[in-house]
């Protein structure tokens, strides 16, 4: 029998606004326990929220990159259960008016492109942390991460693969990213999936019965889990049983997922209307600003990379993988007009920087004007490209005036023949050796010969010219 | 001077002038409470050395010529629901005492900026829920007018305080009648105001939609006066209105043309004889002063408790989750898993009457119940709105009792909550439409014990009400009348005394 895996997800991502959604605390990641809070974020009794403005923005941005319909006056909803990390047992959260619905996404994999239906988007604020100290048998408690905001995003059940899963999940944490509106770390936290899966006979039109599953802390985890359940849902329907619907915790080591204890009576979060705050309404204006300036998305960036600046899709792909480096690339390219040597220097050797010193594109901040300076100098030839890369270097680790620093540190190319031709006489005088194996028809010793005089000129040289002059003096 | 029988205005005006001192002053109510205490318990903690710390440095600001409020150096107290930084703010329960805020309540840092003395923390019923201040985990307060007779509730103890002459002025909390109700019973004068004129931050929440801090004073004139000090927008409650209130016309005792209606159906059966009588006197004297009297009917006024006690309890259900045993408060000492901590803790540490409230609350709101009894709750509510809006199309404000009766016996009631609630009907509607109202003395009953009079206004009328009120006391001396704490006999003597 074939079956089909259904699937959809609930994506929680952690905005970075300045402060939290209901109090002024930092929402900055770590710090000392309990560092982080106030009053009203610890829920301390007489303390009332009062809304974080930017939170709205943010979820109005991510709604309308999402194509979804705006919810005119959205309010807030209390979620009530007792856990200790949730200081007030109630959660601020949106039930009955969400503050977006009804979007989609389009994604594209192996099997072709597909629209993801985005059932809604709402805000919400975050838990605290709970620390299990085994050594003391106890559990702290640390209240830094409540009240800081969330979005949750929840699609349809539109997914039929666990590539198409990931395909979601990396074009969503893409246009967050683009959007500004979180840094979607998941080892941090900051953004979260889980996911309901179910699997029915092909060709059925009822569901079955779903399971939720959580506790993937990465991408790759999560295309194990969605292929591990699905299997498992599959030998359990072939073998007569029948599916729980019950939540169940993915462990990663063990490539496998428990069941969490079962309830028997599904919780009662006894919803009502938060009363301490008032419905937000969403003007006209409101929205026109923000879809004014929203920024460009990836998708949209990477299809017109191609046709402006005649990229390869690959190129596109690599330079709008973050939105520093497209923002990089766009205002390079615009100052110095050479889109190509601009992509090259960026993919090749940028790129070799930031893994070499472990930085992530979003922590880049290089300046524009100055990387446009280096490229001019380069393709002017002003410096070869070995001094380009040391310069590139020193812009990336000290932010350095290029022009001034090849001047400085003498650093111009080398272009007086008689300089170049009295050290290829000097060259090829200590390495008669090397001189008959390329007579004997060695092309490598060339390359060694090149290299020497290159290191007698201290690398300044301008390498056609040593080409030109080795091969004039040896053929 | 008898400093008994001046108001607080007056008292500012003699620190002003140099005539006492704010030492002086404070001295002298911390020497009343001491005394008065063992009978009254109106306080469940009294600062006595912030009392005095405080009223030196508002005395030598006003030395160095500050331009202070006109309550400035004038002693006040404060109920022990609203968060004072720094000194004990227990609610009345069990489950936080010891609890010590590291912040004040916005009205309380108003007060505070404006030159209050903060004499000490006043007795309520627990959590603000009840009519008589007997819930309290500190024991009930008592009426000075009659020791053995409740204050009213749940700001028992800012009444008691207030008419023994234990503080110039007290800060209570109105969810049901819990200001007008408590100075009905006392004999003293109370604004409930609109809700969002006064911010709830540092309130300590009951039930959100519904409560207010507002001012209990020895006249109507005093409490307008800390009303308009503790008024007004604040940032941190999202609730908090824009609108101001100006009281500049209020004082004139010109109410010519102002027009009353007074509900018919209010004065039925329930209300005592002795209670409806200087009442109806009362409005015969605003008639004569040029106010217009209408009678009509109210509607909808049997669905106001049911609402009311519905969505009261809902939210406090609600608000009161975080007292877990955790953070803060009150942990029990037996409890070995978190489920524990939390039934132990919750069990051991909330009163009865709380206790019967949350369940409530959380029926109310179970799926499965939420639309029969919440979302009905709300509906109605917005009808008995509407049904003022409409009164108020006609009249300035409505004239009607505070209570169906007057300071019953401690003890009377306590078995009985079904019999407590009713006794709320002609105050819930008021906080169900978010509506301001004044509670004034307006007589006493054949027992000698006070009798008042309520007046319902429209959003932010506040100044209208003090208006109509404050023409009553300039024509009228029950305000002025003082109850005697009296060890021996325990009865009332209704004169201006020591």
């Amino acid at each position: 029998m074939e079956y089909e895996m259904i699937a959809g997800l609930e994506v929680h991502t952690e905005l970075s606004t300045k402060s939290k959604i209901f109090c002024g605390c930092t929402t900055a990641f770590g710090g000392e326990p309990n560092t982080r809070v106030c009053p009203v974020c610890a829920g301390m009794p007489g303390t009332l929220p009062a809304l974080n403005e930017k939170v709205v923005e943010f979820a109005l941005r991510t709604g309308l990159a999402l194509n979804c319909e705006i919810t005119k006056y959205t309010k807030f909803d209390r979620k009530n259960y007792f856990y200790p990390d949730l200081p007030k047992a109630y959660q601020i959260s949106q039930l009955y008016l969400p503050i977006c619905r009804n979007g989609s996404l389009e994604i594209s994999c192996e099997t072709g492109t597909k629209s993801i239906g985005i059932h809604e988007i709402h805000m919400e604020e975050d838990a605290g942390k709970l620390i299990h100290d085994p050594g003391d048998d106890c559990t702290l408690i640390d209240y830094n991460r409540c009240g800081v905001p969330l979005l949750e995003i929840v699609s349809e059940p539109d997914f039929r693969s666990a590539d198409e899963v990931i395909a979601y999940l990396e074009l969503l944490r893409e246009i967050l990213m683009y959007l500004g509106v979180s840094d979607c770390k998941m080892q941090e936290g900051s953004m979260r999936a889980d996911i309901n899966i179910s699997v029915r006979p092909s060709g059925q039109k009822e569901l079955g019965t779903r399971t939720e599953m959580k506790n993937m802390n990465s991408f790759k985890a999560i295309h194990r889990a969605v292929l591990y359940e699905t299997k498992r849902q599959i030998e359990v329907l072939e073998s007569g049983g029948k599916i729980i619907q019950e939540t169940r915790r993915w462990d990663d080591n063990k490539e496998t997922a428990f069941a969490m204890r079962a309830k028997e009576n599904a919780q009662d979060y006894r919803y009502f209307p938060e009363p301490d705050l008032p419905a937000v309404e969403i003007s006209a204006e409101m929205l026109s600003a923000i879809k004014e300036n929203l920024p460009e998305l990836p998708e949209s960036k990477r299809a017109r990379y191609q046709t402006e600046y005649g990229l390869s899709e690959n190129d596109a792909r690599v330079l709008t993988s973050a939105r520093e480096l497209a923002f990089l690339f766009e205002e390079t390219a615009a100052i110095c007009k050479k889109p190509k040597e601009v992509s090259n220097m960026i993919m090749v050797e940028l790129m070799r920087l930031l893994s070499e010193t472990n930085t992530l594109p979003e922590s880049l901040s290089m300046d524009p004007a100055k990387l446009a300076a280096l490229i001019d100098l380069i393709t002017e030839g002003k410096i070869n490209r070995n001094t380009g890369k040391t310069v590139l270097e020193e812009i990336f680790r000290n932010n350095v005036e290029p022009e001034a620093y090849v001047k400085e540190n003498g650093l111009l190319m080398l272009t007086s023949s008689s300089l170049i031709a009295d050290a290829i006489d000097k060259v090829l005088a200590e390495n008669q050796k090397s001189v008959e194996d390329y007579r004997n028809g060695k092309e490598k010793a060339f390359g060694f010969l090149v290299g020497q005089t290159m290191k007698a000129l201290k690398g300044k040289a301008d390498p056609r010219m040593v080409n030109r002059g080795l091969r004039e003096k040896l053929d | 001077m008898d400093l008994n029988s001046i108001t607080a205005l007056e008292a500012g005006r003699m620190i002003r002038n140099k005539k006492i001192s704010s030492v002086e002053l404070t001295r002298y109510f911390l020497d009343k409470i001491h005394k008065s205490e063992p009978e009254l318990n109106a306080f469940i903690s009294v600062s006595e050395d912030e009392a005095l710390k405080s009223s030196e440095e508002v005395q030598s600001r006003i030395d160095a010529g500050d331009k202070l409020s006109i309550l400035a150096g004038v002693p006040m107290a404060v109920k022990d629901n609203i968060c004072t930084c720094g000194i004990p703010t227990t609610c009345g329960s069990k489950m936080l005492s010891g609890f010590i805020p590291p912040y004040s309540a916005t009205a309380v840092e108003k007060l505070k900026a404006a030159g209050a003395v903060l004499l000490g923390k006043t007795n309520c019923d627990e959590f603000a829920m009840g009519g008589s201040n007997e819930t309290s985990f500190f024991g009930p307060a008592s009426n000075p007018w009659d020791t053995s007779r409740v204050p009213g509730g749940s700001s028992g103890g800012s009444a008691a305080a207030t008419a023994s002459g234990e503080a110039m002025y007290a800060l209570g909390s109105d969810t049901g009648g819990s200001i007008r109700q408590p100075c009905s019973f006392c004999g003293v004068s109370g604004i409930k105001p609109t809700y969002g004129a006064v911010s709830r931050y540092g309130l300590i929440a009951f039930a959100s939609s519904l409560d207010q801090i507002g001012p209990i004073g020895r006249s109507i004139r005093d409490c307008a006066e800390i009303l308009s000090i503790i008024s007004g927008h604040d940032p941190k409650d999202s609730t908090s209105a824009k609108e101001t209130l100006d009281f500049s016309d209020s004082f004139t005792g010109y109410v010519k043309g102002l027009r009353i209606g007074i509900p018919t159906n209010y004065f039925g059966q329930g209300l005592r004889s002795d209670v409806e009588a200087p009442i109806m006197e009362a409005a015969r004297t605003l008639e004569k002063l040029g106010a217009e009297l209408s009678e009509f009917e109210m509607p909808l006024s049997d669905y106001a408790i049911s609402a009311y006690y519905i969505i009261a309890c809902a939210e406090a259900s609600s608000n009161l989750s975080r007292y877990d045993g955790v953070k803060y408060g009150f942990r029990s000492e037996t409890g070995e898993s978190l489920k524990e901590v939390y039934y132990n803790s919750r069990s051991e540490g909330f009163g009865m009457e709380v206790k019967r409230r949350i369940m409530l609350g959380s029926f109310v709101l179970s799926s499965g119940c939420y639309d029969a009894y919440y979302k009905k709750g709300l509906m109605a509510r917005d009808l008995i709105q509407k049904a003022f809006f409409e009164a108020f199309q006609k009249y300035d404000m409505i004239l009607c009792p505070t209570t169906p009766t007057t300071a019953y016996k401690k003890g009377e009631n306590i078995s009985d909550p079904l019999k407590m609630y009713t006794g709320d009907l002609y105050t819930v509607s008021v906080n169900l439409a978010g509506l301001p109202a004044v509670a004034i003395p307006c007589g006493f009953d054949r027992k000698g014990l006070p009798v008042g009079l309520q007046l319902i206004g429209k959003p932010f009328g506040e100044p209208v009400l003090v208006r109509m009120a404050h023409a009553f006391q300039l024509n009228t001396d029950f305000h002025l009348k003082r109850p005697v704490i009296n060890r021996t006999r325990k009865t009332l003597t209704s004169s201006v005394a020591d």
